[in-house]
């Protein structure tokens, strides 16, 4: 007997799994077409390339293309290049200065999250608007910031009879300087996404706990922390990703020719430095494999840790 | 009654579907179809549009009056001139050869040359030179030279250049220092670099930057050292010669105090901080007269004399030459442009806006006069005795390395001769694997 529609169910019983009718199966093609073009995209773009570096890792390059077989060479040199270990250590430097964002994107949330605040709109504006600025801009104002004779900061500390160094060209400073611009970009973006995870939170919470007797702070910690919890969860795990693969800017105010380079380039810079100055395509596709590595085992390591400290509803 | 309605609500009505269909498939096709290039075959007498790929900020509008003539000339040839910044030159080009997709034509330099010419890269123009009776001894025979690989020519030189010192009248003359001459040795410009030099203005005597061909090529050279062997197979920089000529600098900045640390060079362009009036002397090319002319401080205040002697007079000399690209779609047409390009009336037209100096014999009087405020003799007087450029198939990569090791001594974070011998080491393994 051919069945048309859904089935009727007894009532409280679900079953395990829907039954394919004829519809189902008409929509579930629909359903492929509209996600096949970014699914091509992604297995075009993103999948595919990712097992041609695997491969690559295992060959040695030209200057204008064309490559051998090397087997594990290139994962040997890894061990014992002290440019990656540099490159390591600056680039673990620049991820833990970067995550001082997601503090400070929360406190400017609880900020500018009081519904009838005078401006509200045009300091969120504010904030938000060096997510929506162009890194080539932000570089180029912020190198003229820190230059080590004529920017604005060294001007500043003059008044108070500091003497600034010349920050991006100093090896000790660089990179905390440039981490300080990524933190400074990255407030705005945390902060909407916490802004939008607290409207989730009743605001009977926050009346009960007044009534209680907790001040502002005791609030804040008690309640807002706890469910915003998915939210810091999720802001700190694409902050750590986007951290470790930092390279923008990185390339555009740390120039090739600059002292202060070797104790300043991240991984991703090295990768660049490799495989587009240097023409070693192999090794920094062996270079990319480790820092796909890398990510992988700090996200599951953090996807592991949520459980004892984020609460879902 | 509810399946039926439901049923219509919730699945989409067969117009509709054909409708989204189409627009699905539509989309796929223009997220997959690349922009064509739409060049057709170089059938003599077609449209053809070339690309031609330069790096010289203030050269840019020389080239594309140098198009335009061309077109003048070739009605059916229209040049594109791209203009890529000096730092990504080098990354793009060969990033754009590897990918099969580069410019027709593009300058090419010295030390850069055999890289491209053993790699294939390079169209070889010995038969056409021969066809078209082009006289190579028209050209300055060392870049002429330059641009042969295995016998074959790869490109037709463009200009020839010397570096030489360029210095600001008015900080001279307010300290009270007879401004650079001829005779001037090291000891004269270390005495007079530390005479300019005023901490409480900010003014530095000199600019002693850790640039290959503007400042320690030179030195070397002046200090009786080489960077490379005649031969090609070894490394000079750990003669005490080499290392005499990278010293000069070093104790410029370190112990005599007269001139910005690399840090702040690196802030600030060494260019930038001359042609402001915060350091008196630089080391500069022949092909700067047009940044130096263009800023109204510069053009008054600065005039060039010869790079001051150490042991003996010396320095190098680049020269830059037109090549095309050895998978160019159009190579008859790339020819034409760059016969052009090599010929009297485009080194006519490059002389006379004072650009650089063509590699094209009998035009640097052009040239001289076409800036009066400057004494650009100098150049044309030094090209006596300059060097040729030193490059091996691997220059590019040992002289980045040079660079890098240079900028730690120069920081005082290493020793010069230590870092001397650091370089000499990776360039004699690297010249060593090139002549396996």
């Amino acid at each position: 007997m051919k069945r048309m529609g859904h089935p009727p169910r007894a009532p409280g019983k679900v079953s395990p799994y829907p039954r394919q009718s004829t519809l189902h199966r008409k929509d579930a093609r629909w359903a492929l077409l509209f996600v096949a073009p970014t699914a091509l995209g992604l297995a075009v773009f993103c999948i595919w390339p990712t097992f041609q570096t695997f491969y690559y890792s295992f060959t040695t390059w030209g200057p204008f293309g064309g490559h051998d077989w090397s087997g594990l060479d290139n994962y040997r040199e890894l061990f014992t290049d002290p440019e990656l270990r540099n490159s390591l250590i600056s680039t673990a430097i620049f991820t833990i200065v970067t995550l001082l964002s997601v503090p400070i994107g929360m406190v400017v949330a609880v900020l500018l999250n009081r519904p009838g605040m005078r401006g509200l709109g045009l300091y969120r504006t504010i904030y938000f608007l060096p997510t929506v600025t162009l890194p080539a801009s932000i570089a180029i104002m912020w190198k003229m910031l820190y230059n080590g004779d004529y920017g604005a900061i060294n001007w500043a500390l003059g008044l108070i009879h500091i003497h600034g160094t010349s920050w991006l060209a100093n090896p000790d400073t660089a990179i905390y300087a440039v981490a300080v611009v990524s933190v400074w970009g990255s407030i705005g973006y945390n902060m909407v996404l916490f802004i939008a995870g607290m409207q989730v939170i009743p605001r009977t919470l926050y009346e009960a706990a007044e009534l209680d007797g907790a001040g502002r702070v005791a609030q804040f910690r008690h309640i807002t922390i706890p469910l915003l919890s998915p939210t810091i969860f999720f802001v700190t795990v694409i902050t750590i990703i986007g951290a470790l693969q930092a390279f923008d800017l990185v390339y555009m105010m740390i120039g090739k020719s600059n002292p202060a380079l070797a104790k300043s380039e991240t991984v991703v810079f090295l990768f660049f430095h490799k495989a587009f100055l240097d023409s070693q395509g192999g090794y920094a596709a062996a270079i990319a494999f480790l820092l796909l590595t890398i990510i992988l085992v700090f996200t599951s390591i953090q996807f592991r840790m949520q459980k004892r400290w984020v609460h879902y509803e | 009654m509810s399946e039926p309605s439901r049923r219509a609500r919730t699945h989409l009505t067969r117009s509709r579907r054909t409708l989204l269909g189409l627009t699905a498939v539509l989309a796929l096709l223009l997220a997959g179809c690349t922009s064509g290039s739409g060049s057709s075959n170089s059938t003599a007498g077609a449209s053809v549009t070339l690309s031609y790929s330069v790096w010289e900020q203030p050269q840019f509008a020389t080239m594309q009056k140098l198009a335009a003539q061309f077109h003048a000339e070739n009605p059916n040839i229209t040049v594109n001139v791209q203009l890529t910044p000096w730092e990504q030159y080098w990354t793009k080009l060969q990033t754009s050869v590897t990918g099969g997709s580069a410019p027709d034509v593009f300058w090419m330099n010295i030390p850069n040359f055999k890289l491209y010419a053993k790699g294939g890269a390079l169209l070889p123009i010995s038969d056409q030179v021969a066809k078209d009776n082009v006289d190579m001894s028209n050209y300055v025979s060392a870049i002429a030279d330059a641009y042969k690989w295995d016998n074959k020519i790869y490109a037709l030189p463009k200009d020839v250049d010397a570096v030489g010192l360029w210095y600001n009248k008015k900080l001279f003359t307010d300290a009270g220092v007879k401004f650079p001459d001829a005779s001037w040795t090291w000891a004269d410009l270390t005495a007079a670099a530390q005479k300019l030099t005023d901490s409480s203005k900010g003014i530095y005597g000199i600019a002693a930057n850790a640039a290959d061909q503007l400042n320690y090529y030179n030195t070397i050279l002046q200090a009786g050292g080489h960077i490379i062997s005649p031969d090609g197979k070894s490394s000079g920089y750990d003669s005490p010669e080499a290392i005499k000529g990278l010293q000069f600098w070093v104790d410029l900045i370190n112990k005599y105090h007269a001139s910005p640390t690399l840090a702040q060079m690196t802030d600030t362009a060494p260019l930038d901080m001359f042609t402001s009036g915060k350091v008196a002397m630089l080391y500069g090319g022949s092909w700067s007269v047009l940044s130096m002319v263009n800023i109204p401080y510069a053009k008054e205040n600065v005039d060039v004399a010869p790079m001051p002697k150490g042991e003996q007079v010396g320095g190098v000399s680049n020269g830059l030459g037109n090549a095309i690209y050895a998978k160019t779609k159009h190579p008859i047409e790339a020819w034409q442009f760059v016969k052009f390009l090599g010929s009297k009336e485009a080194a006519d037209i490059l002389a006379a806006t004072g650009a650089v100096i063509p590699a094209y014999k009998g035009t640097t009087d052009a040239w001289v006069k076409a800036t009066p405020e400057f004494h650009l003799q100098t150049f044309v007087d030094e090209l006596a005795f300059t060097s040729a450029y030193p490059s091996s198939v691997s220059s590019a990569a040992w002289s980045d390395f040079a660079l890098k090791e240079f900028a730690a001594a120069w920081s005082g974070q290493e020793s010069v001769e230590d870092a001397a011998k650091h370089v000499a080491d990776e360039m004699n393994a690297a010249l060593a694997k090139e002549n396996q």
